[in-house]
């Protein structure tokens, strides 16, 4: 049977791959926050997950606001990054699990969650940052990658209520699955940051941490947030937290945190790292 | 809470779909900038290319003015207006900056301040 070991929050925003491309990881800026990532990159070497499964959001790469879907996932076996349109270097492609993708697609379906499936996807920093800070020196070609994709961009936007439940039907889909597998959930993006208007440069530490507290101990207590509250209390990109609340109810067991790291301010945003076990 | 709910958030122009109608030649416009032709284009005419992507006057003009806040107003999604910045060689900071009216490194500044948590 295939089995999630565990679930892991990070950052994803573009600055973190020019400041890996151009070797910044012990300035002072970047060190407070590069620091916390070798025990996670610890225990998933020890770990040797066979399949992330992955929550982003797409950034206008793939997808335009012609079609926007609110959920969509990825079924292929391959995936390609592609110029973004402001420098960050392209990198190589990441490896799919199609069987399992599309088990979880069918899955999902019956249970409710209508969502666009995608045999061919381009993937932008939302997936390749996290990867990448993961297996540095774009090491990931030997993990496969299921990407799944929240409209973070447009409202109206799935709410946490909605994510978290999407969260605990992948959790189901992936335990259903007869091969051995050993997966992790990532959940990427946030925390609070706002980047648009005359409020732009918004962050809530307080709020940050709060909600790390409760994806641990209650992420259930998340779901009374819409997305217009995380808006208020986050700033108009808080909403990304939704991708660490999905995350979050993917794992279905007893749920143990191994590590944290909280910094902020990475660029505009809080960054909150955090690897939680599931047993 | 409802997403027809009309709630108002200082100095935030949030994306919906009335903004999605207005902002959609903008929005375009600025996705096309994911290609290299595409913004050598754009750097070569600005105003053909507006036209090309069917931008109002007032767009254009805020294009011109490299005017971030306008642009929301007139429907820009960040997301694409970060692609515009980006082919001005732009970065999130500067784009705060001037939104804000403060200097890069009073931006800079700020966002410290708020990662600290002296809010």
């Amino acid at each position: 049977m295939a089995k999630i070991i565990g679930g892991v929050t990070t950052s994803h925003i573009p600055a973190i791959a020019n400041a890996m491309a151009n070797g910044l990881e012990e300035t002072p800026y970047w060190k407070p926050f590069f620091d916390g990532y070798p025990p996670v990159r610890d225990w998933l070497n020890e770990q040797k997950p066979d399949v992330i499964i992955l929550f982003y959001n797409d950034h206008g790469l793939e997808f335009f606001i012609d079609k926007k879907p609110t959920f969509a996932m990825g079924v292929a076996d391959e995936y390609y990054n592609s110029d973004e349109g402001w420098g960050i270097p392209t990198i190589p492609p990441v490896t799919g699990e199609s069987e399992l993708s599309w088990h979880i697609a069918n899955s999902l379906v019956e249970d409710g969650f209508d969502m666009t499936i995608c045999q061919e996807m381009k993937v932008d920093h939302g997936l390749t940052v996290p990867l990448n800070l993961m297996w540095p020196g774009h090491n990931y070609g030997h993990v496969k990658v299921i990407p799944v994709c929240i409209n973070c961009e447009q409202h109206p936007m799935p709410q946490p209520k909605r994510t978290l439940a999407l969260g605990q039907a992948i959790g189901r889909a992936v335990e259903s699955f007869d091969d051995d597998l050993k997966v992790v959930v990532f959940g990427t993006g946030g925390m609070s940051h706002q980047l648009d208007g005359e409020r732009a440069g918004f962050i809530n530490r307080a709020f940050d941490i709060e909600c790390l507290d409760k994806l641990v101990s209650d992420p259930e207590s998340l779901t009374k947030y819409s997305n217009y509250d995380l808006v208020e209390l986050g700033g108009a990109q808080a909403v990304e937290l939704n991708m660490l609340i999905a995350m979050r109810g993917a794992l279905l067991g007893e749920v143990t945190e191994l590590h944290r790291n909280y910094h902020a301010p990475i660029s505009n945003t809080g960054s909150g790292l955090m690897l939680l076990e599931n047993k | 809470m409802a997403t027809n709910e009309k709630r108002e958030f200082p100095g935030t122009y949030l994306f919906n779909g009335e903004m999605a109608k207005k902002g959609y030649g903008l929005n375009k416009m600025c996705f096309s900038f994911n290609n290299q032709e595409a913004r050598d284009e754009f750097n070569a005419d600005p105003e053909a290319y507006c036209d090309k992507y069917k931008l109002t006057d007032v767009q254009k003009q805020a294009i011109k003015d490299k005017d971030i806040i306008a642009l929301l107003k007139e429907g820009g999604s960040i997301y694409y207006l970060a692609k515009f910045a980006g082919l001005l060689k732009l970065n999130m900071q500067d784009i705060g900056a001037l939104q804000t009216g403060m200097s890069v490194d009073e931006f800079k500044a700020m966002l410290e301040k708020n990662g600290r948590g002296e809010v």
